[in-house]
């Protein structure tokens, strides 16, 4: 039984960089990852920005070490994966009880929708390579193999909170014994079946998205993999650890299955468990790394949701898909290493474009990058499809 | 700590909907693909929902009635599923308008269907219930996580009540891409032969079933379920042999105080060989049962594997349909579920009769 | 209006519903009218871009134009360009 769960290291790929170092840099730069369409094949490239990862799959496949033809986001996976294992510095994965969980929304799905075309022209049409894949934890499972990762293998996939229902589970893995490390978080490349289907709820931007601001249209798709390596209490002793996975609650917003209810209850569920969880008061939260989708519902649900909870003191807040785009099954896990880090460095992230104050709302996201700040904890919000509503939350030591 | 079964449900090929005793009236088929028995859904889901559901919404919420019904509750605390395939249908309709209709004039409904938290998420909103929702969808371990999940939040005080179920459904487009990965048989063959068949491949099947897991033990709970474990391709005999008797040691006991085996033997004789070397070495004089001729092959199988042995524990009755191998226990107190999905994903239920 | 009655049971796919059943002026997304949502406010919109060749690009207008069958019916007549 491990008492506490620590954060021992964390790795990123995204629209805004190839490892979490770059990632960083882009917020300081202040370069959000938001262009015209350059790997994904679709009839909309030219009215859809996406913030793509800035690499065809070759490169990727290289870097992963992983075969060209695999679907993208395994590639996404391993890359991100293995950079958190190295950044943990335990070594050899062989030495420990070490489990895999990760999320994703439609596994292999860019390789089924090439597969799809052939195969509906006639039923032996289509290469079976392209959906040996197709399933989520297929994806889960190359990546794993490659790890060298047996002890417990799994899958998350409930829409857009994904990546950090998969921090939740492995730290209970962790917490009951099963496990003394588990790499946690997801992955989702961006496909025709998830851009189209955005675009039949008429919530794509056809600019840069504007989350938590006014005059907000909508949200720019991303793809990236984010994972953080939990470990216990006796391997944190071993390591530096970041800081600690503290409270963490999913509640479920039973309103609608897309939309979010006007108030935000399942958001609001979910954060105050999650406080409830750590221990800890409103007023002691230095930064949310918001949802902040840039949807006109997403946004005033999540926002007025905070506004029940922390009124009338706010803490710092941003939503880094200004930057990422949304990821889907990826931002949980990437917004959770973001979150993990932003704890260790006491850096708050920008929220790119935000000009116009929400009229709902009495706060507004920070616009700058900086770092120094002495934050003891911080909070990260993941909210999906099917209510699904979680919250994360990283303290220090 | 103690963990019952306090209410299950089930849809699957054979009548398990209406009640009454395990297999009452056996449906037999002669086919490769088992279709489940469709109860009347709108006695659970009103008309002006049902219009969206496709078929794997619409078992997975009957069953988790069922298993609501069944505990004598309205609502659960949390509500886990497990699927590996999740909403194949509204997937499949989604992929086929966005091929022929090259990207345009697509509609919402079918995409919002497709994400495999859909069942879940429909389940919390029938049900208002706004606690722990989460879905699981790792391959033949889908509905075992979703189990050691519920577990794991019962332990530790997070819930009273935990809906926790497993469900797939079988479209025309995933028949007929399987097939073409050849692991179905060639030729139609008679359910209740399947498990002594000669050669290679086996059955498709589909289906959901829902537990109501708790620590207070329900007024016709009958079941405890003792643990949940999980191993991801063995490399051979040896490890699958050890982790089972590392799995009862952990729950204190042993081969020998298991009453029945229960098996997932798909009648795919490839497959089928690691249940037989399993039997010979740990449980060479035991009965052993089997489900995969009622429900047919699909990653989440499990579920009616488990639904069955708490509903084989409750009647103390083991029918002739399910013996495989030796003679009914005369006392069926402790249960050994063990399945494999595609030799890969091993799975392990744990299940003893509740004082 | 008929037609598009039954061009909205078709697309939402309405069980127990009938063309005759829905009443020229029943409201469309109240509990008392057929009860719709958000998501057939989106597939309403698909319906007249297919059947009547309207595009709606801001989903805030679907409110107004999806009131009730004779509201939809007034919209299609003031915005068809190309017979269907």
């Amino acid at each position: 039984m491990s008492e506490k769960v620590w954060i021992a290291g964390g790795g990123v790929i995204s629209g805004i960089g190839l490892n979490l170092r770059a990632c960083l840099q882009s917020f300081r730069d202040n370069q959000p990852g938001m262009t015209a369409m350059k790997y994904l094949s679709s009839v909309h490239h030219a009215t859809f920005p996406v913030a793509e990862v800035k690499a065809d799959n070759a490169t990727l496949a290289e870097m992963a070490g992983m075969p060209e033809e695999i679907s993208r986001t395994a590639l996404l996976s391993m890359i991100a994966a293995r950079e958190a294992w190295e950044s943990s510095g335990l070594g050899d994965i062989s030495r420990y009880r070490v489990g895999f969980v990760s999320g994703n929304t439609v596994g292999g799905m860019d390789k089924t929708e090439d597969f799809f075309a052939g195969y509906l022209k006639a039923p032996n049409g289509g290469r079976l390579r392209q959906v040996v894949h197709h399933e989520c934890g297929s994806i889960t499972e190359l990546v794993a193999d490659m790890l060298g990762i047996r002890h417990h293998i799994a899958t998350i996939s409930t829409a857009c909170s994904s990546g950090a229902n998969a921090l939740m589970y492995g730290s209970r893995l962790i917490r009951s014994n099963q496990l003394d490390v588990v790499i946690a978080g997801g992955t989702d490349s961006l496909t025709r079946f998830t851009l189209n289907g955005f675009n039949t709820l008429m919530i794509l931007d056809q600019e840069a998205c504007r989350p938590f601001d006014e005059t907000r249209v909508g949200l720019n798709l991303g793809e990236g993999a984010g994972y953080v390596v939990m470990v216990s209490d006796s391997l944190a002793a071993q390591v530096q650890p970041w800081c600690r996975l503290s409270g963490f609650a999913n509640a479920n917003d039973a309103y609608h299955q897309t939309a979010s209810s006007p108030d935000g209850i399942g958001n609001y569920l979910a954060m105050k468990g999650a406080l409830d969880r750590s221990g800890l008061q409103p007023q002691q939260i230095g930064y949310i790394n918001l949802h902040g989708t840039g949807t006109q519902n997403n946004d005033v649900a999540e926002g007025t949701a905070i506004s029940k909870l922390f009124a009338p003191t706010y803490p710092l807040m941003s939503s880094t898909k200004s930057f990422t785009g949304h990821t889907l099954g990826a931002s949980g896990g990437i917004e959770a290493v973001f979150s993990a880090l932003s704890v260790k460095e006491g850096i708050v992230y920008p929220n790119a474009r935000f000009q116009h104050q929400m009229k709902e709302l009495p706060f507004a996201p920070e616009t700058e990058w900086s770092e120094g700040h002495d934050l003891q904890h911080v909070m990260s919000n993941s909210f999906g499809f099917g209510g699904n509503c979680s919250s994360l939350i990283f303290s220090k030591v | 700590m103690s963990i019952y079964i306090n209410g299950t449900g089930c849809v699957s090929p054979q009548q398990t909907t209406q009640g009454g005793p395990l297999l009452a009236a056996l449906k037999e088929y002669e086919q490769v693909r088992l279709a489940v028995v469709d109860p009347d859904y709108k006695q659970w889901i009103d008309v002006k929902q049902i219009r969206r559901m496709s078929r794997v919404v619409k078992m997975g919420v009957a069953a988790a009635n069922l298993s609501l019904e069944a505990a004598g509750l309205t609502a659960p605390d949390a509500i886990i599923t497990g699927t590996a395939y999740g909403c194949l249908d509204d997937t499949g309709v989604f992929l086929k308008k966005m091929v022929e209709q090259q990207e345009e004039m697509l509609t919402p409904t079918a995409f919002i269907q497709s994400t495999h938290n859909t069942v879940a998420g429909q389940i919390a909103l029938l049900l208002q219930c706004h606690g722990y929702n989460n879905t699981f969808v790792n391959r033949g371990f889908s509905f075992e996580n979703a189990l050691l999940d519920a577990m794991m939040i019962l332990d530790e005080g997070g819930a009273d009540n935990i809906l926790v179920g497993g469900m797939d459904e079988i479209t025309n487009y995933s028949h007929q891409i399987l097939s073409r990965f050849g692991i179905y048989k060639k030729a139609p063959v008679k359910t209740m032969e399947l498990l002594n068949s000669p050669d290679s491949g086996t059955i498709a099947g589909e289906g959901a079933a829902f537990m109501t897991l708790s620590k207070t033990k329900g007024s016709l709970c009958t079941t405890e379920l003792k643990g949940v474990s999980t191993l991801y391709k063995p490399l051979w005999e040896g490890e699958v042999i050890g982790h089972i008797v590392q799995f009862l040691e952990a729950h204190n006991c042993t081969p020998e105080d298991i009453d029945l085996l229960v098996t997932g033997r798909n009648g795919n004789i490839d497959q089928d060989e690691i249940y037989e070397e399993v039997a010979e070495a740990l449980f060479p004089e035991h009965p052993e049962a089997c489900f995969k001729h009622l429900c047919g092959e699909y990653p989440t199988a499990a579920a009616f594997g488990a639904w069955m042995s708490n509903a084989l524990i409750a009647e103390q009755r083991v029918p002739d349909a399910v013996m495989f191998y030796g003679h009914p226990p005369e006392k069926i107190n402790k249960i050994l579920l063990y399945n494999h999905h595609e030799g890969t994903h091993h799975s392990f239920v744990l299940l003893t009769y509740a004082e | 209006m008929t037609d598009l009655k039954a061009q909205i049971i078709e697309q939402l796919n309405l069980q127990e519903v009938t063309p005759e059943s829905i009443g020229d002026d029943q409201p469309l997304f109240s509990k008392e009218g057929l009860g719709l949502d958000s998501i057939d406010a989106l597939e309403l919109i698909v319906l007249l871009k297919q059947h009547y060749n309207i595009s709606i690009t801001n989903p805030e207008e679907g409110p107004k134009i999806f009131q009730s069958v004779r509201t939809m019916a007034e919209y299609i007549t003031a915005n068809q360009t190309v017979k269907a």
